[in-house]
């Protein structure tokens, strides 16, 4: 159950705790944090789930595929180097502490 | 031997009339008996209703295959009626191919580059009808309007549009049963597959919308000259009768729901999550079939290699165990992780575009039309996948 903690647009933090295997726009979502819209639901088809990955985390994750290439040039927040979109990147015990910031707006 | 014998079995037809007019209590039925379940008609089917087993047997498309059809007949058994979609009823890793190069044509990016076009047809057909008073919520907007915005967008001619009406209905019901829905669709095609294919050449597109761009993608190598008429063809297929129905049931949802029409109204920026739940409530494509590539569970139970899966979106969609209160319409909610587009590597390639249609023809008439309300009562067109209203008499009282 690793700990994640967002920062959210404007400046404040949200803590919680998630399952391993899940994504995290599906942690995101399912505790009700602000700012992540994930409107496809995560086929990675709509990049209304995109979230800036602090830049200590950034190369855990696995690279993005094309298909996440694609959308993230499709982001309504400007796209920074960390960008990705947060419903392909799956939990594991690694990310233990892992932090992301939340763009300001998805739409 | 039978090695799906201990699943529960229920003695359903999803394609009756009965259930095709009413299908929530045969959902109802369905998810209740399990995560996975047998049809007494359909002997080579497994059924998921729940939304967890949909969602699980979309995202593993390695066991649970498209090339096979995503309808009722098994193309390893039998041969498909038209060539098979290179992206619908395709795997990887031709699947990814001809899906990296649509999903650029449709991407969010493109369809900005639509919006104001979209809006604008929009803002003038829903003129039309807050000035008529009395429409019919089908034919005076529902269907017109995808078949004004998109065939345009893909760059067909406007001439014997009405032809991709009688395209969809068949596609659609050719993924049920050989049944007299589709015996009756089959006979009003004539010459319409070779109007349609006939669309799909590129001397027939217009330069630069997205059917002449799959040329293009052609021409960069990214797919073959061969495949690309076969790809327009999928735009013409997927993206017309669905996003009909998609309008025609939210508008349905609305006029039988003033209390929701009234936040609507209230605030037009409600216009898009207003779509989607529309979408969650009463789902376009009811139902998607994969094919089980090898013997396999599915929560645990056993489903035999090249047993056709049948995932009911539209009941995963009311599944209680995903959603709260889920048969409820409520624009409040925020419906991420419905299947109504599917979901995985086949989630609706269009869905942007559908969104932007359904979001702009909604605004447009949450700022023109103070209340939309039943004027008589609505018939269906009984399709074996889509759920599909034929007329929807409506009053719309401007603002």
């Amino acid at each position: 159950m690793p700990d994640i903690t967002f920062i959210l647009a404007d400046g404040s933090e949200r803590g919680l705790e998630a399952p391993e295997g899940v994504s995290v726009m599906a942690a995101a979502t399912g505790a009700g944090v602000p700012g992540i819209v994930a409107e496809c639901g995560g086929s990675a088809m709509c990049a209304t789930c995109h979230v800036y990955v602090d830049p200590a985390w950034a190369d855990r994750f696995p690279a993005p595929l094309a298909n996440e290439l694609e959308m993230l040039e499709c982001t309504a927040a400007e796209r920074a180097p960390t960008s990705r979109l947060s419903c392909q990147l799956k939990l594991t015990a690694a990310l233990q502490g892992l932090v992301v910031r939340i763009p300001e707006r998805q739409q | 031997m039978n090695e799906t014998a201990n699943l529960p079995e229920l003695d359903i037809d999803p394609y009756s009339a009965e259930n095709l007019i009413d299908p929530y209590p045969m959902h109802e039925r369905l998810r209740e008996a399990g995560p996975v379940v047998r049809l007494t008609p359909y002997p080579s089917v497994v059924v998921c209703g729940r939304h967890e087993q949909v969602h699980a047997v979309f995202n593993d498309h390695g066991t649970f295959i498209s090339g096979a059809g995503v309808g009722l007949t098994n193309f390893n058994l039998e041969t498909p009626f038209r060539p098979k979609s290179l992206i619908l009823e395709a795997d990887p890793p031709l699947h990814t191919q001809t899906r990296t190069v649509l999903s650029r044509i449709l991407s969010p990016k493109a369809v900005m580059q639509i919006r104001a076009r979209f809006t604008e047809v929009a803002e003038q057909m829903v003129d039309r009808c807050v000035e008529k008073g009395s429409i019919c919520g089908i034919h005076d907007l529902a269907q017109i309007y995808p078949l004004k915005v998109f065939p345009d967008a893909v760059g067909v001619g406007d001439e014997g549009r009405d032809n991709l009406l009688i395209y969809g209905d068949l596609i659609f019901n050719s993924m049920g049963p050989r049944n007299a829905l589709l015996a009756k669709a089959a006979e009003r095609m004539g010459p319409v597959t070779q109007w349609i294919m006939t669309q799909c050449q590129r001397e027939n597109l217009r330069p630069g919308g997205f059917g002449d761009q799959i040329y293009q993608a052609a021409d960069a190598g990214e797919i073959t000259h061969e495949q690309a008429p076969l790809l327009v063809r999928s735009f013409l297929s997927a993206g017309v009768d669905t996003t009909i129905n998609g309008l025609g049931n939210v508008l349905y949802a609305l006029a039988h729901h003033p209390e929701q029409y009234a936040k609507l109204h209230a605030d037009a920026s409600l216009a898009r999550p207003a779509f989607e739940e529309g979408l969650r409530w009463e789902s376009t494509a009811q139902t998607f079939f994969r094919t089980a590539v090898r013997d396999c569970e599915i929560a645990g139970l056993p489903v035999a290699e090249n047993s056709k899966v049948l995932c009911m979106l539209a009941a995963a969609n009311r599944d209680p165990r995903k959603w709260p209160d889920p048969d409820r319409y409520d624009i409040d909610r925020r419906p991420s992780g419905h299947v109504a587009f599917g979901a995985g590597i086949h989630g609706c390639v269009g869905q942007a575009v559908a969104r932007l249609e359904g979001e702009v023809v909604l605004t447009a008439l949450a700022r023109r039309v103070k209340r939309i309300e039943p004027a008589g009562p609505h018939t269906r067109r009984l399709n074996n996948t889509l759920r599909a209203l034929d007329t929807l008499p409506l009053r719309l009282i401007p603002a």
